[in-house]
């Protein structure tokens, strides 16, 4: 298995340069020779972690010994498999999330990069992300994925409060945290994203934005700000319910955002999505997939997919999620080439639901030309302009509808799943209305 | 005769009878009126009223031993569900003592007063009660008998020990009915339900005579006469005989198509005999009133083929059309009380699956008029209020009048002094008050009706464990200084929440409308007032805060499709929801905020 490495660390010298012309890019992605349906960013699950966050409800194991051998291998089975079976030509992007992905050897990650490369273009400039916990991963180990052809790193910083990381049951310290960050930079420079929890129990506004201001001091030219939302079945959720913690008080998590969301603004971050902010134009690209309802192939024990089938032109994409526990999802790949346990055709009207549901989470939200690329029988002026409930929201300042397309304004976007309940009812209701002929959701 | 009414708290369900199934029709001749007992249990809720039944009804192979005999005669969702009896039950229970075979007629009773008509018409058909103090463990059983024998028994329902001593006391306590078979037929009736195929069932109690199929009968009420199809015991389920006889107590079906021709308390005799009716029941009178609506007008058809086909079974309930400019058409119903519309409400919702709206209840107000226009308009001075939007303004008026009832409380008297605090608290005035025995107390005070229809039974029950019983009667109408009051949400008022208030509760009522309305309505994307106004006066006001964030923090390839998911349950609520002005309510937000108003 030396050849992957070779042939890895050729792919991130031509990255590195392929960095500096994409920087300016707004996410959109350069123009591509091949159709959509031959375009698929790949995420790819490492399901495995040291030990159990108190807020994770994430598909992911804690192992008392991985054999990484046969795990690798049937990633790289899948990968082989998916891609034939999409047909998909180019992959723009890669993702390797968990789980703890950083807890994978770098040559593990070098293997799947190469299946990729064998069974697709991948081009230089592809964006491949590993998201890295500050303890699992010195800088040496950095290094070695950077050679794998790892070239941005997102870190699971969530927070620079000792005490606040003991909460969430994080194996690392702030000043790990923020070794590793200087370590990143120093290997990624330009490409390397930090995560920020907010509305935590008991965090108070002040205390957090001195954390943020800190941070700013250190990052790169990224940052995911995320509100903690409190999953059944964690023991954060369990310490909650019995009132061993306060419950997190969703007007001080909604005053952090608003807060948070402007200091990084003043800072000179562009936020172009709910969580996600950057600056001199490093989006993360794989992830704009997901807004703009792209292709894409998940890889890995849970993973989730979205594409269509080779040699199903013209009919619609499958929602595809891949078998949860890893050892029934290796076997089945060792059996058929690949884990799907659930495949479901997604109609046309649930695309252009996805459509609008994912893209108005961006700072760009749903532009016309956008739209028009899922084919719908009507034009989102057909759909929205006349509605009266639709133009109380324009009114009231949390919606916009010209002649770009329809976005959330600064103050909607906080509190987009609301105006969600307008909108995706009068999709539904316009599309019954103009194709009675179509079987619903056909 | 022997006609038992069994009080137990879940006594209604009455399933098949496997042991005891009758192939042939039995020959009730063969039990004389001297082999009959009627009672009844009464119990505290939670006592085992029910737990008892059920061993009763295994002992005597009414039903099979099993261990799934768990509240058999808990037949509706809404009284299993809430613990409670709505309807009286009867079982008839057929017994061997000492080489001779008894029956034994069980006739269960609701235990909310709400129900009381159903009880008390329930009671007068037997001649002795089971007093069931705690029955769940070891427990007690008081026997009394009319002639006033007490009898204590120490058994356990639960275990089943001891339980068959309570069947030969009940046959060497209680006395036989004094009734005889060869009397022309009066019988009572006491129950009456609605069969899709059969028509009417008439429950009875047989005072005098015989009945059998052919004979032709005449309601005393009505003066109409039918011709018996069917009559037969229930035990528990309807079994049909060949006659009823003296002191029996079972059912009848003689061609009735609506339960209000066979008025519960009417006495039926033969054609061509008639007797001396019996006393009779004050029949059910609804004290509150509310209205009800359809969620979407499209629906009101089915709700009207609900309401018919609910109100067959509860001739208690009273309907008249309505219709609202903000609610469209619907109906204006009488209940006897709260629980009995929330009872209601819940039926139509799970036997009938009609999603309804409802209206703030209201007791019926007078109002004595003085101007000259409306009491043309009206045609009579003194009107009825039982819709609040009708209130007529107070320069139109000389004086309004509200329902007060005589309410007697009986009680340990340690908790004496906490119920009298709760009576002034609604307006009541003290009538009298007497220790009824070394430690309990009954209490008498007038009551205005509105004071207590909404929870008062509650706050009784609770402050005083449980133990506190309370019963009340008419008692007319007193003057009273009342106002009408809007809750407005954003300056619109709420139709499902004018209320009628007297003048000095208004802020205190307005006040806890407003702090309870705050707690249930869901956030919206703009601030909500919630105002109580009389007139244009605003007495009251809370504010619900917008929703400053509301948006799924991470949304990735994987989160999609449980997003989508989430996303389109919740639109799928919305439709459901009320709207006033651009606010959005669900529809059970403002049956919440009724609840436990004072």
């Amino acid at each position: 298995m030396v050849l992957p490495a070779t042939r890895a660390r050729g792919l991130v010298a031509a990255t590195k340069a392929a960095q500096r012309r994409r920087r300016v890019d707004s996410g959109g992605g350069s123009p591509s020779p091949e159709p959509a349906s031959r375009r698929a960013a790949v995420y790819v699950h490492w399901p495995y972690c040291e030990k159990r966050c108190s807020y994770c409800n994430f598909n992911k194991y804690i192992p008392r010994g991985v054999e990484e051998a046969a795990v690798r291998n049937c990633l790289v089975t899948e990968v082989h498999t998916l891609l034939r079976l999409s047909g998909v030509r180019r992959v723009e992007s890669v993702f390797f999330g968990g789980g703890t992905p950083s807890l994978a050897s770098p040559h593990t990650v070098a293997a799947v990069l190469e299946a990729v490369a064998q069974s697709a273009h991948l081009p230089a400039d592809s964006e491949v992300t590993l998201e890295a916990n500050p303890t699992s991963a010195p800088a040496s180990r950095l290094a070695e994925f950077g050679a794998a052809g790892v070239n941005r790193l997102s870190i699971g910083l969530q927070s620079l409060d000792d005490t606040e990381l003991q909460l969430l049951g994080r194996t690392h310290s702030s000043s790990d945290a923020l070794r590793t960050l200087a370590e990143a930079r120093r290997l990624f420079p330009g490409r390397v994203s930090v995560d920020l929890m907010l509305g935590l129990p008991a965090q108070q506004v002040g205390p957090w934005l001195r954390q943020l201001q800190e941070l700013l001091h250190h990052c790169d030219d990224h940052l995911s700000l995320y509100q903690l939302s409190l999953e059944r079945g964690t023991a954060l959720f369990a310490q909650v319910q019995q009132g061993a913690l306060p419950a997190p008080d969703p007007e001080l998590a909604a005053e952090m955002y608003q807060e948070g969301r402007a200091m990084l603004q003043e800072a000179g971050f562009r936020q172009y999505e709910v969580s996600n902010f950057a600056r001199n134009g490093a989006l993360s690209t794989h992830n704009w997939t997901y807004w703009q309802c792209g292709q894409y192939l998940g890889i890995g024990p849970g993973a989730h997919g979205r594409f269509m089938l080779q040699g199903a032109e013209g009919r619609t994409r499958e929602a595809r999620i891949q078998t949860l526990e890893p050892d029934n999802w290796m076997k089945e790949v060792m059996l058929f080439g690949h884990g799907t346990r659930k495949r479901v055709p997604l109609g046309k009207l649930e695309l252009l639901e996805e459509a609008l549901t994912m893209g108005l989470r961006t700072d760009v939200g749903l532009t016309h030309q956008h739209w028009q690329q899922f084919e719908p029988p009507l034009t989102l002026w057909d759909i929205f302009g006349t509605n009266r409930e639709v133009k109380e929201l324009l009114e009231q300042d949390l919606l916009l509808l010209d002649h770009r397309g329809l976005r959330c304004s600064w103050k909607g976007l906080a509190v987009l799943d609301s105006l969600l309940l307008t909108l995706l009812p009068q999709l539904q209701k316009t599309w019954h209305q103009r194709t009675p002929s179509l079987v619903p959701g056909g | 005769m022997i006609s038992c009414v069994l009080g137990a708290e879940n006594f209604f369900q009455l399933l098949f009878c496997s042991s005891f199934a009758l192939r042939e029709k039995p020959d009730m001749s063969k039990f004389l009126v001297e082999d009959i007992r009627n009672f009844s249990i009464i119990a505290h809720v939670d006592h085992g009223k029910s737990t008892l039944a059920d061993r009763l009804l295994e002992l005597t192979g009414t039903i099979d031993k099993t261990k799934n005999n768990k509240q058999v005669l808990d037949k509706l969702q809404v009284e299993r569900e809430r613990g409670i009896t709505v309807k009286a039950q009867t079982a008839s229970l057929f017994y061997s003592f000492q080489g001779k075979q008894y029956l034994l007629n069980l006739i269960d009773t609701p235990g909310h007063v709400d129900f009381s008509y159903e009880v008390s018409r329930s009671l007068s058909a037997c001649q002795g009660v089971l007093l069931v103090v705690d029955a769940n463990e070891v427990g007690f059983f008081i026997l009394y008998s009319i002639c006033h024998h007490t009898v204590c028994f120490v058994i356990s329902a639960k275990l089943g020990t001891n339980v068959e001593s309570v069947l030969q006391a009940v046959i060497e306590r209680i006395p036989p009915p004094k009734v005889h078979r060869k009397n022309p037929l009066k019988a009572l009736v006491f129950d009456s339900t609605f069969d899709q195929y059969r028509g009417v069932i008439a429950n009875v109690a047989l005072f005098d005579g015989v009945v059998s199929k052919g004979d032709k009968i005449v309601s005393a009420h009505t003066q109409k006469m039918y011709e018996v199809n069917e009559v037969g015991v229930l035990n528990p389920n309807e079994q049909s005989t060949h006659k009823l006889y003296a002191g029996q107590v079972g059912y009848l079906i003689a061609g009735m198509k609506d339960v209000t021709e066979a008025q519960i308390g009417d006495t039926l005799y033969l054609h061509n005999h008639p007797v001396e009716p019996l006393p009779g029941f004050k029949s059910a009178k609804p004290m509150v009133f509310a209205g009800m609506y359809p969620v979407d007008q499209s629906e009101y058809n089915n709700l009207k083929s609900a309401l018919e086909k609910l109100t067959l079974n509860d001739s208690s309930v009273t309907v008249h059309r309505d219709s609202s400019l903000a609610l469209g058409a619907g109906w204006r119903l009488g209940f006897l009380g709260l629980l009995h519309m929330e009872v209601f409400n819940q039926r139509l919702e799970q036997e009938y699956n009609a999603s309804v709206i409802l209206t703030t209840p209201t007791v019926p107000y007078k109002a004595v008029l003085s101007s000259a226009k409306l009491i043309k308009e009206y045609r009579q001075k003194e009107i009825t209020i039982i819709n609040p939007a009708q209130f007529p303004d107070k320069s139109k008026v000389t004086e309004y009048l509200e329902p007060i009832v005589l309410g007697t409380i009986i009680t340990p008297d340690e908790y004496t002094g906490k119920i009298m605090m709760l009576c002034q608290a609604r307006r009541a005035v003290q009538q009298n008050m007497v220790f009824i025995d070394q430690n309990r107390v009954m209490l008498k005070y007038i009551f205005p009706l509105n004071e207590i229809v909404v929870d008062f039974y509650d706050s009784l029950k609770s402050l005083s464990s449980g133990y506190a019983s309370f019963d009340y009667e008419d008692a007319g109408y007193q003057t009273a200084e009342l106002v009408k009051m809007d809750i407005l949400l954003n300056g619109n008022s709420i139709e499902e929440l004018v209320t009628i208030v007297h003048r000095d509760k208004a802020h205190t009522v307005g006040k806890t409308i407003c702090e309870r309305l705050k707690d249930t309505l869901p956030r919206q994307l703009f601030e909500i007032a919630i105002q109580a106004a009389i007139g244009s006066k605003i007495i009251a006001r809370e504010t619900v805060k917008p929703y400053r964030k509301n948006v799924l923090a991470k949304c990735y390839g994987g989160d999609i499709t449980r997003k989508m998911k989430l996303l389109k349950r919740q639109a799928e609520g919305k439709k459901r929801l009320r709207k006033i002005g651009n606010i959005e309510v669900p529809k059970d937000a403002f049956i919440k905020v009724l609840k436990n108003t004072n």
